[in-house]
């Protein structure tokens, strides 16, 4: 079968520097995989080309979702086709209510995979429902989005965003980063009670701590650029023993 | 590792900016037009065309001869080329509409009905709009106004300006030059010398006006200037809700537009004027478009008085622009809430001035500039606080968003104080809409030109909500559609 994400032999320069150098990467649907590598290996820049954003320039190489290649794709394409990426760095967008930009984003999946798009009342049902699974504080939903929110709300809030857009393929970019241990937990649960044979997630992170909540299928080293080694998940825990170093070691 | 910040490049903005004018259309009707110029017998042509009492017409005239001693302002942060005053058309206006004189809602011309209809100004009392009356200016003149006799009911007088200086000579009498006198600024004695038409509120005594009180302005014939003159009395302990939209077609040549706005509140009154003003803004290389040079004041006559004046600007080539509060009574209250939107080549100098005068008066003062393409915004606002002002007190906020690297804002306040107890803050910033927002909102689905207008949208969002609701809803759609385009 097709893997849903497939990513074959990807360079990406940002500025002139080339910052991936031949990935290879393929998530079957279903699955969830975790990328880990040391700062400055090309994590958030994998989540970001992914996610078609603009400014870096693809040299060579392919991805694949679904079967289709993606990179001619816009942003917005993409995310209606269902890939969703939770940011490492949530942006603020004073003054429009969280609710109401979510439902414009619902709307616009929707209308793209030709159902009718939900009113106020419809919407705002949904959005109650998701939150209290997520245990999120309600009187976030009414405030402007992630406008005055600590990290860990900020975070909480693109989990939000996923259990409500249901993605076929997640991408986390870092979302463990700034959070406690109870946030951690929280998040780490949104997370589990999405997966499904019906969607693939891609968790990226520099720690093998999420890992001991999110538990993955497979995982793999980036390194400079390039997927160094791939493992089951005790990858990880010895990733976490040993340190970056060592991975490097074992391809040179 | 975050992101580098990207801003907006010139190229992406051109698409994000280009703008399609929707009200662009001219309307095919005989009109009568005064040959170009401006004399004392032209003013004199249109002082009789309207009947006008004696009194009104020297008026007029020494308006006239103070305007010819002026010279014009040239302080704002606008450029232009020089205006020919004698090029322009001082009185247009529709034949139908003149020759049998003010007519029932039933016998308009139906050129212009469907001209209103077309805007989405239906002049009929229909249901829909049941919770707004209108009355729909066309070049000079006053073509219908709905919902005057349910008004006159509560002894609420809204009628063309010319009508109230036929009907109620007294009042027009007694306030008309109050606020904003005919020596106060060179556009506004122009005004004084060569108004044509415009509104005429009067809210008695402790009535509160049911119904949202309109205006819609309309320039259609070309080469001439539209100067109207509206006048709000809110008498002791009334409320009244005034609102005024406006559109022009869109023509290669610049058209003056310069109006008068006096508001009076009387003691315990409160008025509430909102503008939605979306005259012709000129294409995208800054051909043609309206001069909006506009002096709007209220006095907040007595105590405890209120006025309130909240503006969305989209429109127009150059928008100058002042609505300000005179803070006589005790305890009075004044407010300021603006939306300016610069786009493609406009410019707009736009902000307010708060008088204090009154023991214990206040103000408000918010200012949201947006500039995109090569737009040019300019707040400028003066808080003025005299000596028996005691226990003044301001707020001020001006916000700035910049779309693009060739658009500029600009803030500009005055303060001057000359009272030890008074209170004043002023609050400044400017962002720019980041490639880092842009990308959020699309990662989510949305379309960008739809992720412009939401995050303008909640920039502004603070000014719109003070709009009444089905004004609200318009000048969002309008800041959004003011915003179209594809981004690259």
């Amino acid at each position: 079968m097709t893997p849903l994400l497939e990513i074959c032999g990807l360079h990406v320069e940002v500025e002139g520097r080339e910052i991936l150098r031949g990935l290879d990467l393929e998530i079957p649907l279903g699955e969830t995989h975790a990328v880990m590598g040391p700062n400055g290996s090309g994590k958030s820049t994998l989540a970001h080309v992914i996610a078609g954003r603009e400014g870096y320039e693809i040299t060579k190489g392919i991805i694949r979702y679904g079967g289709e290649d993606v990179l001619e794709l816009e942003p917005e394409e993409r995310a209606r086709k269902g890939v969703f990426l939770a940011f490492q760095y949530p942006v603020e967008i004073p003054g429009v209510n969280n609710t109401y930009f979510l439902k414009a984003a619902v709307n616009e999946i929707r209308k793209h995979r030709g159902q009718p798009e939900l009113d106020a009342v419809d919407f705002l049902g949904l959005m109650r429902d998701r939150v209290k699974l997520l245990d999120f504080d309600e009187d976030l939903i009414k405030r402007p989005v992630n406008e005055g929110f600590s990290g860990g709300e900020k975070k909480r809030n693109e989990i939000l965003q996923m259990t409500v857009l249901e993605p076929t393929l997640a991408v986390l970019d870092e979302t463990d980063s700034g959070l406690d241990i109870d946030a951690l937990r929280i998040v780490a649960e949104g997370v589990n009670r999405m997966r499904s044979p019906e969607r693939s997630f891609l968790v990226i992170t520099h720690y093998q701590r999420l890992l001991n909540h999110i538990v993955p299928d497979r995982v793999h080293v980036l390194q400079e650029g390039r997927i160094v080694e791939s493992g089951g998940s005790d990858l990880a825990l010895r990733l976490e023993a040993e340190g970056y170093g060592k991975a490097a070691a074992v391809t040179a | 590792m975050p992101e580098p910040q990207r801003t907006l490049g010139a190229a992406e903005v051109e698409q994000l900016v280009e703008r399609e004018y929707a009200y662009g259309f001219v309307t095919d009707i005989e009109t009568e037009v005064v040959p170009p110029g401006l004399s004392e017998d032209v003013i004199r042509l249109i002082s009789e065309k309207k009947e006008e009492p004696q009194w009104l017409l020297d008026w007029r005239l020494k308006a006239y001869e103070r305007w010819q001693r002026m010279t014009e302002p040239n302080w704002a942060k606008v450029s232009y080329p020089k205006i020919d005053y004698d090029a322009i058309s001082y009185y247009a206006a529709p034949k139908s509409a003149v020759e049998d004189g003010p007519k029932s809602l039933d016998d308009i011309d139906p050129e212009l009905r469907r001209t209103y209809e077309k805007l989405g100004i239906p002049l009929v009392e229909q249901q829909r709009l049941a919770g707004v009356a209108v009355d729909a200016v066309f070049d000079s003149v006053s073509v219908a106004t709905t919902f005057k006799e349910k008004l006159a009911e509560l002894g609420v007088i809204f009628c063309s300006f010319s009508e109230a200086v036929k009907e109620h000579p007294e009042l027009v009498r007694k306030y008309l030059g109050t606020v904003v006198p005919l020596t106060d600024n060179f556009f506004a004695s122009l005004n004084s010398a060569v108004f044509s038409d415009g509104s005429f509120v009067y809210v008695p005594k402790g009535v509160r006006c049911p119904m949202e009180l309109s205006t819609y302005f309309r320039i259609n014939a070309s080469e001439t200037g539209q100067f109207e003159r509206t006048l709000i009395i809110a008498d002791e302990g009334s409320y009244v809700s005034y609102l005024e939209g406006c559109t022009a077609p869109m023509r290669d040549e610049n058209q003056l537009h310069a109006a008068v706005v006096e508001l009076v509140a009387l003691e315990d009154a409160r008025i509430k004027y909102s503008t939605v003003q979306n005259w012709y803004p000129g294409d995208k290389n800054g051909v043609g478009g309206i001069y909006n040079f506009v002096t709007k004041r209220g006095k907040c006559a007595g105590a405890r008085s209120h006025i309130s004046w909240t503006q969305v600007e989209t429109g127009s080539a150059i928008t100058w622009k002042y609505p300000s509060c005179i803070l006589l009574g005790d305890d009075s209250i004044g407010e300021f809430y603006s939306v300016a939107l610069t786009a493609n080549r406009q410019q707009a100098d736009t902000g307010t001035k708060m008088i204090h005068i009154g023991r214990n008066t206040k103000s408000t003062i918010i200012s949201k500039g947006i500039s995109a393409g090569h737009g040019q915004n300019t707040y400028r606002g003066q808080v003025k606080v005299l000596p028996g002002a005691s226990n003044a007190r301001n707020f001020s906020q001006c916000d700035s968003l910049l779309i693009g690297p060739d658009s500029g804002a600009h803030t500009v306040p005055y303060i001057d104080v000359a009272n030890p107890e008074a209170q004043l803050e002023h609050e400044a910033s400017t962002s720019r809409i980041g490639e880092d927002q842009l990308f959020y909102c699309r990662q989510r689905g949305i379309d960008p030109e739809e992720a412009v207008s939401l995050i303008v949208n909640g920039f502004a969002r603070d000014v719109l909500s003070e709009l009444p609701m089905e004004f609200a809803v318009e000048a969002q759609k309008l800041l959004g559609v003011s915003l179209e385009g594809a981004v690259g």
